[in-house]
């Protein structure tokens, strides 16, 4: 880059985008209800201060009844869920059945943990599955795995872990789900400068083919 | 035969004019040398039972035994080469375990079968190896599917059973088996009709002692693969040789 003073400083402050990497500092979050899985997330992308991205959709598909939530690297999150997404794809012909989520996630934690020195990737995995019904996995940093009734990843989840932890009920209703998990993300997006935009909902049960999707825009945050 | 001296059965890799591989039907025979194994799927597990043949009074008891646990929730009864059917043994285990490391869950039997026959197969493709001469039944329970069975021989092909019998008297086994309702019964009673089966088929005057093996799986054991318990053995090999007097008596009577 031009402009470097003679200790090799960027002379362009606040241009600090030019160079960070895209990265999603994020609100993500996901609950299990008596039918299946609500998944929630912002839809901010940052680079440094700047947003490279205010629709983002970090609702990730692997299989049609398996979803993930990516937090951290755009780049490092993508391609997991990618390489994740095409393993998952040739077991499905290979087996001539949908894949667990628990197989999915096991995957997911393979990739994050051997690769943990080099990846930035914060991920949930949630889906429904014909043998454990709706399930939540939370595979972080480090590259652990283990499954959650209610999990929340990202920057913002910071803010609302009280929020979480005191409202969450096991086999709420699929309405009475997206509400509380809807509700969270807003709070957390609100207090942490990393999350914002709208809040995208993905709903996955045995029941429809595909996952049920909402968007919240933030002019419907105060009804929430 | 007439394979012998066309210069067809040689090998593995070629085809007889008519389309046969001899080599395969050879390997097919070693497995009809060898005692009995059966395996019956009830409604809620499924049963395996082997006529293990000692051909001396020297051997320990309980060597060379012919039911393996594949994985926790796998059980295999073989017959045929003993030996060969050990390396197909430790293929199987490998299989059920990369599956487990590398998807966290226990391999469904179906992928584990196709898995283990293509391994098979791939032993009747080549002049430089000799197909295995072996075959394998393969069974689970599974909480969801239930229990699941399958056969595989030495030629790779396998398929799914609802009863099935192996070795030397294979054919006598399947007359008697498809007399039994495996589809009402419980592990419970199954054993007790896996062990008169193998009781019946057995040949006094040729092989003179054996020993039962039986091991089950299903939902009594948890979905695990493991040795009947003792006292369970004693009873099914003390209702079988019952049923034996039975039969014999009741063939004096006429």
């Amino acid at each position: 880059m031009a402009f470097v003073d003679v200790l090799g400083n960027s002379q362009l402050s606040g241009m600090d985008w030019l160079n960070a990497e895209l990265s999603t500092g994020t609100t993500i979050m996901a609950a299990e209800y008596n039918g299946g899985v609500v998944i929630g997330a912002d839809s901010r992308t940052t680079t440094g201060s700047y947003i490279a991205n205010r629709v983002t959709d970090k609702l990730t598909r692997v299989t049609d009844h398996i979803y993930c939530c990516r937090s951290g690297s755009a780049a490092d999150t993508q391609a997991i869920a990618d390489i994740v997404n095409y393993h998952l794809e040739f077991q499905k012909v290979e087996m001539n059945e949908e894949p667990l989520v628990e197989t999915a996630a096991k995957i997911f934690q393979e990739l994050v943990y051997s690769y943990r020195s080099s990846l930035t990737a914060g991920i949930i995995v949630a889906g429904w599955d014909r043998r454990k019904g709706g399930q939540v996995y939370c595979v972080p940093l480090g590259g652990m795995c283990v499954r959650e009734k209610i999990t929340i990843g990202g920057s913002g989840s910071g803010f609302i872990y009280g929020f979480v932890d005191s409202g969450y009920k096991e086999n709420m209703s699929k309405e009475e789900c997206i509400k509380f998990v809807s509700k969270a993300v807003s709070l957390a997006m609100d207090r942490d400068g990393s999350s914002g935009g709208v809040i995208r909902i993905g709903v996955i049960d045995g029941k429809s083919p595909e996952i049920e999707r909402r968007v919240i825009c933030e002019d419907k945050f105060g009804s929430l | 035969m007439s394979s012998i001296g066309t210069g067809y059965d040689l090998s593995a890799s070629q085809f007889s004019p008519d389309g046969r591989v001899f080599q395969v039907e050879y390997a097919q025979k070693a497995v009809e040398n060898s005692g009995t194994a059966i395996a019956l799927r009830g409604k809620d597990g499924v049963v395996f039972a082997v006529e293990k043949l000692v051909t001396s009074k020297l051997y320990e008891p309980g060597t060379n035994k012919r039911i393996f646990t594949i994985d926790r929730h796998v059980g295999m009864a073989v017959a045929g080469l003993i030996a060969d059917a050990r390396q197909l043994a430790e293929n199987a285990r490998s299989e059920a375990a990369s599956y487990r490391s590398q998807y966290g869950n226990p391999i469904p039997l179906k992928y584990l079968n196709d898995r283990v026959s293509m391994y098979i197969h791939a032993y009747t493709l080549y002049s430089a190896v000799r197909p295995f001469g072996s075959s394998l039944i393969l069974g689970t329970y599974d909480p969801d599917d239930g229990p699941q069975m399958y056969m595989i021989d030495p030629s790779g092909v396998s398929y799914g059973y609802f009863g099935c019998a192996i070795g030397k008297a294979k054919q006598a086994a399947k007359t008697e088996i498809e007399k039994v309702k495996l589809g009402d019964l419980t592990c419970q009673e199954l054993v007790k009709e896996a062990a008169r089966v193998i009781y019946l088929v057995h040949d006094e005057l040729k092989d003179k002692h054996f020993e039962l093996e039986l091991s089950w799986v299903g939902k009594h054991t948890d979905g695990l693969h493991v040795k009947v318990p003792k006292n369970v053995q004693e009873e099914a090999e003390k209702s079988a040789k019952a049923a034996l007097e039975e039969e014999s008596d009741s063939e004096e009577d006429i």
